[in-house]
């Protein structure tokens, strides 16, 4: 079965819906904030403990922010393997009774 | 050189850094034998391991030293330099890391191959790991000169690159890359141990990270603040006239990304639209060109196995996130501390304020020279580890795929190793040679100008093979060979049209004579928009070598490799399934 078209199709359509998903978390972030400072200037410059709001989030608040999207996306895809691996398993047992 | 300006105690940390380096890899000389050794360090490498050793290998000159030379003298722009080294891992992680590894080839060159059945595309591949190579050397070499010549005061920058670049030829020829995993790996954590400790004393003494910052937001933006000058502990020193304003500085679209527009005298509403193209340019070569890096990618066929690659993904993005935050505070607390360094240029500049802003504590000379030292020796590990690492894979791509593939593949594992001694001396040789021409540029920028040379070609090469199907060989190479040799080509004009136009600058301000710019500035100053498309060409290269890649792999749709179905498979299938084909070659020349 694993040597089927439906299965590579449906294989790779849920790694790239989940990868997708995550990268548009990020994009959102990496695009948006060159936008802000550029239509909001005055309310990015607005301090947040001696920081210009725009400097603290670049410089600091980017990166655990990145982190939770990798943790997320990881636990996520392995977890999307091992349903794969068990559908075959499954599909195996079946299609070959000796097994 | 004066002997007496030399401090002992930047000297002996430094040394020691140097030698220890050295020594490990002599030592795990003696313990590799075979060619697949040198190669990928027999692919045992735990995930702690090798986390630590992609980090270290990954945070060079431009990490240590560059970032915050950058953030002093661009301000704000520079901030995302490191937001996008570290975060392109996570674009690496989405769609590259998993598929890479399960494929199981021992180099982007072997990918290329093993996926279109074609060694043509190999050569292709392999000269892209040289070009991307040399470009991300020059700037390590930098760092060495200005390393060399704080702790030899007088010492000039030519002899300092020479010196390093030779004793890290040498230990690459010797040792290959399973020494440099583990050496690798605890460099690492000198560069955090060397960058964080003296963070946390200075910010102790002179005040915190935002107090610091809150120091630029003067208003009217010209002046110093008079008024409470006396009232604070630490008021900042008074800047020179090349340093930018406060404003300029502290908000986004400062001198780095406005650069071009105000050398073509548009005013500050003018060049904002344009800013804001730069800034997005610039992040999409270095997202995109973390994604693609070949001497990081090598480094995930280290891993046992793709849960434990993904695992590492995660470790290094942990390792170097937190790295990155602290080398902007030295730009911060070196503008305020440091403006000195404004008037100076080349390896005197603001590159070498990693080094020298330790010594502000002047109350306690010997810690202030200890610190010093310590951030001496993680400059050493940063461009010796990053140097090493490009060393390694460029003499691979030589040595493996032009003489062990192309040239002689009949070669005996003897041979094998003996070349790839040669091509390292070789290589090496020529990257010290670039590098020795390179010191009025920023380390940070030319780092980034690899970054965009990696996201017009390895990126969408590594991106459209793993995702597309119907991608065929001719579609990637001209994909990749257009968006590359286009990125190449931008950047390659604009860096050395930088580099002639700042020595005769330089030149003429020290003869006395005004200086007339060159025909090539002179269309910068009246085609801003043109300067920022060839100085940051990713907007553009790479959309383009996608397009490429789909438009051309239409045309020769019939091409598309018969056994397509059962490479994607191999790409994307878990592990468990055991499809994984090993496509390494090493005994092709054999078996033919």
């Amino acid at each position: 079965m694993i040597h089927s078209e439906a299965f590579l199709n449906g294989l790779m359509r849920r790694q790239l819906r989940l990868s997708i998903t995550c990268a548009a978390a990020f994009v959102l972030l990496l695009f948006g904030m060159p936008l802000a400072n550029y239509l909001a200037p005055a309310w990015m410059a607005q301090k947040v403990g001696g920081f210009p709001l725009s400097w603290l989030i670049l410089g600091v608040l980017f990166f655990p922010y990145v982190w939770l999207i990798a943790a997320y996306f990881i636990r996520k895809s392995m977890a999307l393997e091992t349903s794969e691996v068990e559908r075959v398993k499954a599909a195996s047992h079946l299609n070959d009774p000796s097994a | 050189m004066n002997i007496a300006l030399i401090n002992p105690w930047i000297l002996a940390l430094s040394g020691i850094t140097v030698i220890i380096t050295v020594w490990m890899g002599f030592r795990s000389a003696k313990s590799s034998k075979s060619a697949a050794d040198f190669f990928v360090a027999g692919r045992s490498v735990s995930v702690g391991w090798n986390a630590s050793a992609i980090s270290g290998e990954y945070l060079s000159a431009a990490s240590f030293m560059g970032i915050a030379g950058m953030v002093m003298s661009m301000g704000y722009d520079a901030l995302w330099y490191p937001v996008c080294y570290a975060c392109g891992y996570l674009f690496l992680l989405l769609f590259i890391a998993g598929p890479l590894r399960r494929f199981g080839a021992y180099t982007i060159p072997d990918f290329a191959e093993g996926r279109f059945d074609s060694p043509v595309f190999r050569r292709i591949a392999v000269c892209f790991v040289l070009f991307i190579g040399f470009f991300y050397t020059m700037p390590q070499m930098k760092g060495a000169g200005t390393t060399l010549s704080y702790i030899l005061p007088g010492l000039p920058y030519w002899v300092g690159v020479l010196v390093v670049g030779m004793v890290i030829t040498l230990n690459v020829a010797l040792g290959g890359m399973k020494g440099i995993t583990l050496v690798q790996a605890a460099q690492y954590w000198i560069k955090m141990f060397a960058i964080s400790a003296p963070i946390f004393v200075l910010l102790f003494v002179f005040g915190g990270y935002g107090e610091n910052l809150a120091k630029n937001q003067t208003n009217p933006p010209a002046m110093v603040r008079q008024i409470d000058a006396e009232a604070e502990a630490h008021p900042r020193k008074a800047l020179p006239a090349k340093a930018p304003r406060d404003q300029d500085w502290l908000a986004p679209f400062g001198p780095l990304t406005t650069k071009a527009a105000k050398a073509a005298g548009l005013n500050d509403q003018e060049a904002r639209p344009l800013s804001l193209l730069y800034t997005y340019s610039l992040i999409i070569a270095l997202v995109c060109g973390t994604a693609g890096l070949p001497h990081i990618l090598v480094r995930f066929y280290t891993n046992p196995d793709g849960v434990a690659a993904k695992k590492t993904t995660m470790w290094v993005m942990i390792l170097i996130g937190v790295f990155y935050v602290f080398p902007p505070v030295f730009g911060v607390l070196g503008r305020n501390f440091m403006p000195e360094l404004y008037q100076a240029v080349g390896s005197k500049g603001p590159d070498k304020v990693v080094l020298e802003l330790p010594t502000l504590l002047t109350q306690n000379k010997t810690l202030g020279s200890i610190l010093s030292g310590i951030t001496c020796a993680g400059a050493f590990a940063a461009f010796m580890s990053t140097f090493s690492g490009l060393l390694v894979s460029m003499t691979g791509a030589v040595a493996h795929d032009i003489y062990g593939r192309m040239l002689r593949p009949q070669a005996t594992p003897e041979q094998r190793l003996r070349m790839f001694k040669i091509a390292a001396i070789l290589v090496g040789g020529l990257a010290t040679l670039l590098g020795t021409q390179v010191e009025l540029l920023e380390i940070n920028f030319m780092v980034g100008q690899a970054f965009a040379i990696a996201a017009a070609s390895y990126f969408p090469l590594l991106f459209m093979s793993a995702w597309w199907r119907g991608m065929t060989m001719k579609g990637a190479a001209t994909g990749m060979l257009g968006g590359g040799v286009l990125a190449l080509t931008c950047v390659t004009v604009t860096s050395v049209s930088d580099i002639i136009s700042k020595s005769q600058q330089a030149a003429a301000q020290a003869a006395g004579q005004p200086w007339t710019p060159d025909g090539l500035t002179l269309f910068w100053r009246s085609h801003p928009l043109w300067r920022i498309l060839a100085e940051q060409p990713a907007i553009w290269t790479v959309p383009t070598a996608i397009g490429l890649m789909i438009i051309v792999s239409k045309l020769t749709r019939r091409e598309i490799p018969a056994d397509a179905r059962m490479k994607m498979l191999v790409l994307h299938a878990p592990e468990d399934l055991g499809l994984k084909q090993e496509y390494i070659q090493d005994h092709a020349g054999e078996a033919h």
